[in-house]
């Protein structure tokens, strides 16, 4: 599965960061990052991050 | 049960992600979503904030700024029934009646009907007092948000003071009444709430604390001191009380929202469960006084649960273990995040571990919430998320720690 966050709307909560903390993290800048290609384990929890997130950023595909 | 017919009532953030929910866990299950807004679900925290700026400024059309709040869903056409545009008016043996007649029969009835903002007893100044809760009431604030124009917000709850901070972004000049001594401070606690009425004051917010309203005349709002505010715009921004009439005769416990067990499930009616802001619920992070919970993770975490139970019920399975979901919720004003983690209002002592008060909104601050020797709760101020994610893994930890006092 694909994992896009779209930037231009994200607003930093980081509800992301916790709910997938394998998917999405805070690089040393304490930007957003994300994996681009998960595996089916990391499914739920990215689908988790994607409802946790306020701002609807996160598309997965 | 094979095929069980589930109403969910309320057609919002806690409505929808218990329907997606159920059918995750049940894709046998008949699901009927009813709403008595006529809108699509969507989300409300930018009412007071981008889209109250978006609807007032007249940047974009109203069909784009809604566009931008509809809640995006995993449910395809077809897999659920929904009938928006009509309320439910009572519980009769288990079954959901409708305000137009129709009763829908009902294996499990959940109730995620929310609140609704408390207004002012008092008469007077019909043609301007406004509340925010819909897209609706957002449509009719915003037109009445022009530049220059008087503002006076009755309470300095979150949603009172964004409202505050997107008059001035706005250009209006903005007068706060409340009652308490700080704004948002059963939320925030003395110091963090002194130092948000600070920020405000900053922003040109006229803050009257310890004052209340007296009455209305046409064109003003009188105060229990006697002084009188012009005002072209008045938001009653009090506070909110439970949608529970319909649920009358449901014989659930209706004190405060819908009393609810560690399952979702109402106390004393036993097809009813509750999620959203109108349950009412035990946290074992905490203790086991039952609150209701007015913030936006809520709904997600109780639609869940509720599924889980809904499935359990019908397939006979084992109840799933304890209910402890982490409370957060964030507030924006003036550009500046409020983060929270956990339940600050619970605590008795505040310390700053990161930052410094009288530069809030100018630099980061992070504070710890304390009752006793346990950690309850942390807040970030304009901190960057990566800094309040140390600090919120700490919390996690002593919250989760067994308490041995
Ligand atoms: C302006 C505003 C700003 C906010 N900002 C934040 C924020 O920054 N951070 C945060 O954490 N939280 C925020 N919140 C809170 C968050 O939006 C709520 O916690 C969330 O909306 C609760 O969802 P809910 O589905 O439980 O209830 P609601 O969203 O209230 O939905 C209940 C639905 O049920 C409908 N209904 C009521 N009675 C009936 C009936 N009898 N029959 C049928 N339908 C009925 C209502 O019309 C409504 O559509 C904000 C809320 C508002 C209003
Ligand atoms: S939760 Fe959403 S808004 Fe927040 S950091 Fe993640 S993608 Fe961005």
């Amino acid at each position: 599965m694909k994992v896009h966050v779209d930037m231009s709307i994200c607003l930093l909560h980081g509800q992301c960061v916790i709910a997938a903390p394998e998917v999405f993290s805070f690089d040393d800048a304490g930007g957003l990052v994300w994996v681009t290609e998960i595996d089916d384990s990391q499914v739920a929890d990215a689908e988790a991050a994607s409802d946790a997130c306020p701002e609807q950023a996160i598309i997965l595909g | 049960m094979a095929d069980p017919r589930i109403t969910i009532v309320g057609a919002s953030l806690a409505g929808l992600r218990t329907a997606e929910a159920v059918l995750a866990e049940l894709p046998q299950a008949r699901i009927m979503l009813v709403g008595d807004e006529p809108h699509a679900p969507y989300n409300r925290p930018p009412l007071s904030k981008d889209s109250m700026e978006a609807l007032a400024g007249g940047q974009a059309p109203r069909a784009e700024v809604f566009e931008k709040l509809l809640l995006r869903s995993k449910i395809m056409p077809g897999q659920i029934e929904m009938r928006l545009g009509v309320a439910a008016a009572g519980i009769e043996s288990g079954n959901v009646r409708l305000e137009d007649g129709a009763l829908l029969r009902s294996d499990f009835v959940v109730a995620a009907t929310g609140i609704r903002p408390r207004r002012m007893p008092m008469q007077g100044a019909a043609d301007r007092r406004h509340v925010l809760r819909s897209f609706d009431d957002a449509e009719a604030l915003a037109q009445a948000m022009r530049p220059g124009a008087q503002m006076v917000v009755i309470g300095a709850g979150f949603i009172g003071c964004e409202i505050a901070a997107t008059a001035r972004k706005l250009g209006l000049h903005v007068t706060v009444v409340e009652p308490a001594p700080q704004p948002m401070l059963r939320a925030l606690g003395h110091r963090v709430a002194a130092a948000m009425a600070a920020l405000h004051r900053r922003h040109g917010v006229t803050l009257l604390t310890g004052r209340s309203v007296e009455t209305f005349e046409a064109e003003r709002v009188i105060l229990d001191d006697g002084k009188a505010l012009e005002a072209d715009v008045i938001v009653e921004a009090l506070g909110s009380r439970p949608n529970t009439e319909w649920l009358a005769a449901s014989g659930a416990d209706l004190s405060d929202g819908v009393l609810v067990d560690d399952r979702m499930q109402a106390i004393g009616a036993q097809n009813l469960l509750a999620v959203g802001d109108l349950a009412r619920f035990a946290n074992p992070l905490f203790d086991d006084l039952p609150r209701r919970v007015e913030h936006w993770c809520v709904p997600g975490q109780t639609a869940k649960r509720a599924a889980a139970t809904i499935a359990a019920r019908v397939s006979g399975g084992a109840p799933a273990p304890d209910f402890a979901p982490m409370p957060s919720f964030w507030s924006d004003q003036y550009g500046m995040r409020v983060q929270a983690f956990g339940a600050p209002a619970l605590a008795e002592t505040q310390t700053v571990v990161e930052g410094d008060l009288t530069q809030i909104g100018v630099a980061p601050i992070v504070v710890e919430y304390a009752r006793g020797d346990h950690l309850v709760g942390v807040i970030g101020l304009g901190a960057p998320p990566a800094l309040i994610a140390r600090y919120r893994a700490r919390l996690m930890d002593a919250l989760c720690a067994p308490v041995t006092a």
